[in-house]
């Protein structure tokens, strides 16, 4: 028995593989919940109820999704590239305390103000990356350990802000950053709800994202350089600009989900305000197989999974974790899965 | 200042530098092992969780000590077989498999002991490791208390050192070891199977792993919590570059990391108006300080990162 690599991908593949992987996650998770003593089949309902039974429950789901979906663009335009980009976290936390930090005292106008403060997110979590995607290029340093240090480092620095300069006189209890003026609040999606145009933000730029990396010289360059990279530098694509424009644009997209957390749902950055956003972008990714479009698909099932299980929890009793336990379990199915899309079993 | 300097000469400081540099020898030695095999092994941050949670539990549940870190042992070999399916035989990406392994097994890790354990207002917690005073060595002045007064798996990690570089550099099992990493096509025309080598030293890599976290449940505190690993096990990928692969080195490496560890503990209780997350901070500055410094003459294993398929260049 052997692997052969297919010559072609049929589309069906594609499309059975995530759901194959999110089935065989999810069976393995039920045994667990069946371990807590709660049939998995009535755990599930309550997670779906939860997430999607009402009109409430389905605008929160998008809500948490919203940073999910630009998370997952950020890994998978890096992991595309091959660059690992594990910094997700480091760079959400980055663009939300900048975000929060200016636009406490920012003078202008809302509609001016929010695009300048997304900007502003954008370039600070694009700064983050740069540093690590410099020490590859330059010093030959790992950027996986770098990256995932950095997160540390920038969660440290984080506290240290909204516990020093940044402390908001009026918050109670855990201490927070200063909130972001009431003119750049995100206005509602849906009344009375917290979903915010962030989702529409979030929407737009995996469109974006998918028209850079399909339709774009850039975008083929960095395809290149993730299927082979002395291949693409015998082409005469330049590695180093390639992948520092990778990493720009992967740092960018994950400061700009801090940015739309904190403009859309939290005011001020708090050092609890992800529950790991940037780590679950990774898993979100590579369950959307790094295609842009699928990103949003799979941010919004990561959604579903994380609000119905906080649901599902208070009725039944099963700890919250199993959340992380289905997703991290995805991840594992989902790479699985992809080894048989790409190549076929031959005896 | 003169505060700073004379917490040097504080044989608390010493003692405390062993003392925080177990758990980074037992991670470094696994990680190495997986390394020097050909296999990066990034699960290491969630099989130190689950290390510290399945050794804690067995203690919490009525084991003894010593068959809690066994079964810490057993539990970090299995995520690291898991670790090894995925990528050795089946050649998948092992920086998202270890990704996919540490959100595992420390998913894993939190929801069985919500599971099992109920949680009042403070952890539960169990009887540690005591540390040893060895009779008439520990009696020796400065060096006493610094070296001889450890708990024992303390001592076990110093010995592992010993071990893993004997076996590596001596034994004709280390030979194939660290020609898996460098040359798998070596391997398997010496007769060998590379597949089979790579599963073994990521299971054993894995259970040492394992081990450095449970250490921290069983000697360094009694009680596990979620996120109580805080990064060591990525400090311990960043200590095998930083040692270029060889045990000796990730023993200096691990002994240098703790040594500022303790050193910025004990600093920020003299130091007054700078604020405690800098001192914090530090570990993992220097951390990426050392990579920059080693990373261009290291000797990175050469199939480090590549699968192996018989019969494929």
């Amino acid at each position: 028995m052997r692997l052969e690599r297919r010559a072609h991908v049929p589309l069906y593949l594609v499309v059975v593989a995530p759901l194959a992987a999110v089935a065989v996650a999810l069976i393995l998770a039920g045994a667990l919940i069946a371990a807590a003593g709660v049939s998995p089949a009535t755990a599930y309902a309550e997670m779906l109820r939860g997430a999607l039974g009402s009109r409430l429950s389905v605008t929160e789901m998008l809500t948490r999704a919203t940073p999910l979906i630009l998370t997952g663009l950020a890994a998978a335009v890096a992991f595309r590239a091959r660059l690992w980009n594990i910094g997700g976290e480091g760079q959400f936390f980055v663009g939300a305390l900048v975000t929060a930090w200016v636009g406490h005292s920012l003078a202008l106008p809302g509609p001016v103000g929010i695009p300048v403060l997304m900007a502003l997110g954008m370039a600070s979590g694009a700064l983050l990356l740069a540093g690590p995607a410099y020490l590859r290029l330059r010093f030959s340093v790992d950027e996986v350990v770098t990256t995932l240090l950095l997160n540390f480092i920038v969660i440290l620095f984080v506290g240290l802000m909204i516990e020093g300069p940044l402390r908001d006189p009026l918050a109670f209890g855990w201490p927070s950053s200063v909130p972001v003026d009431g003119d750049f609040r995100l206005p509602d999606l849906v009344a009375r709800t917290r979903l915010h145009i962030g989702f529409l933000v979030a929407i737009v730029a995996a469109g974006a994202v998918w028209l850079i990396l399909a339709r774009t010289v850039f975008g083929a360059e960095t395809r290149a350089a993730g299927l082979n990279a002395s291949a693409a530098a015998f082409a005469g694509i330049s590695l180093p600009r390639t992948l520092m424009g990778v990493a720009l644009l992967s740092g960018a997209l994950a400061g700009l989900a801090g940015s739309v957390e904190v403009l859309g749902v939290t005011a001020g950055v708090t050092t609890t305000m992800s529950p790991g956003f940037g780590y679950a972008g990774i898993v979100v990714a590579m369950l959307a197989a790094l295609h842009p479009a699928g990103v949003v698909a799979a941010a919004i099932f990561v959604a579903t999974v994380f609000v119905g299980a906080d649901a599902m929890s208070r009725a039944t009793g099963v700890p919250s974790f199993i959340a992380d336990v289905i997703v991290a379990l995805c991840l594992l199915t989902m790479l699985v899965a992809l080894l048989f899309t790409t190549y076929r079993v031959r005896r | 200042m003169m505060d700073a300097l004379d917490l040097l000469l504080n044989t608390n400081l010493w003692a405390a530098v062993l003392r925080i540099a177990t758990p980074l020898i037992f991670g470094v030695l696994g990680a190495l092992l997986c390394e020097r095999s050909g296999v990066l092994n990034l699960g290491i941050e969630g099989i130190m969780t689950m290390g510290a949670m399945t050794g804690w539990l067995t203690v919490y549940m009525g084991g003894d000590l010593w068959t809690g870190l066994l079964v810490a042992a057993m539990c970090g070999g299995l995520m690291g077989l898991l670790h090894a399916m995925l990528t050795v035989p089946l050649g998948l990406s092992q920086h998202v498999s270890g990704l996919g392994i540490t959100l595992f097994a420390s998913a894993l890790s939190y929801y069985l002991y919500r599971l099992i354990v109920t949680v009042g207002d403070l952890p539960p917690t169990i009887e540690p490791f005591r540390p040893l005073d060895i009779p008439i060595l520990s009696d020796i002045p400065v060096l006493g208390p610094i070296l001889f007064s450890q708990t024992m798996p303390t001592y076990l990690a110093l010995l592992s050192v010993v071990v893993m570089a004997y076996v590596l550099a001596r034994t004709p099992l280390g030979l194939a070891i660290r020609m898996t990493g460098e040359n798998p096509h070596a391997v398997e025309a010496q007769g060998l199977n590379p597949i089979r080598i790579r599963i073994g030293a990521v299971v054993a890599g894995s259970a040492l792993m394992a081990v450095g976290g449970a250490f921290l449940t069983t000697a360094a505190f009694n009680s596990f919590f979620p996120e109580m690993v805080q990064g060591r096990g990525w400090i311990c990928i960043a200590l095998v570059v930083f040692a270029s692969w060889r045990p000796g080195k990730a023993l200096l490496g691990a002994l240098l990391f703790a040594f500022f560890d303790a050193y910025q503990l004990r600093l920020q209780t003299v130091v007054e108006g700078v604020p405690y997350q800098l001192f914090l901070m530090a570990p993992y500055v220097l951390s990426i300080a050392a990579l920059i410094l080693v990373a261009r003459r290291a000797q990175v294993p050469e199939a480090l990162m590549t699968p192996y398929r018989r019969g494929e260049r």
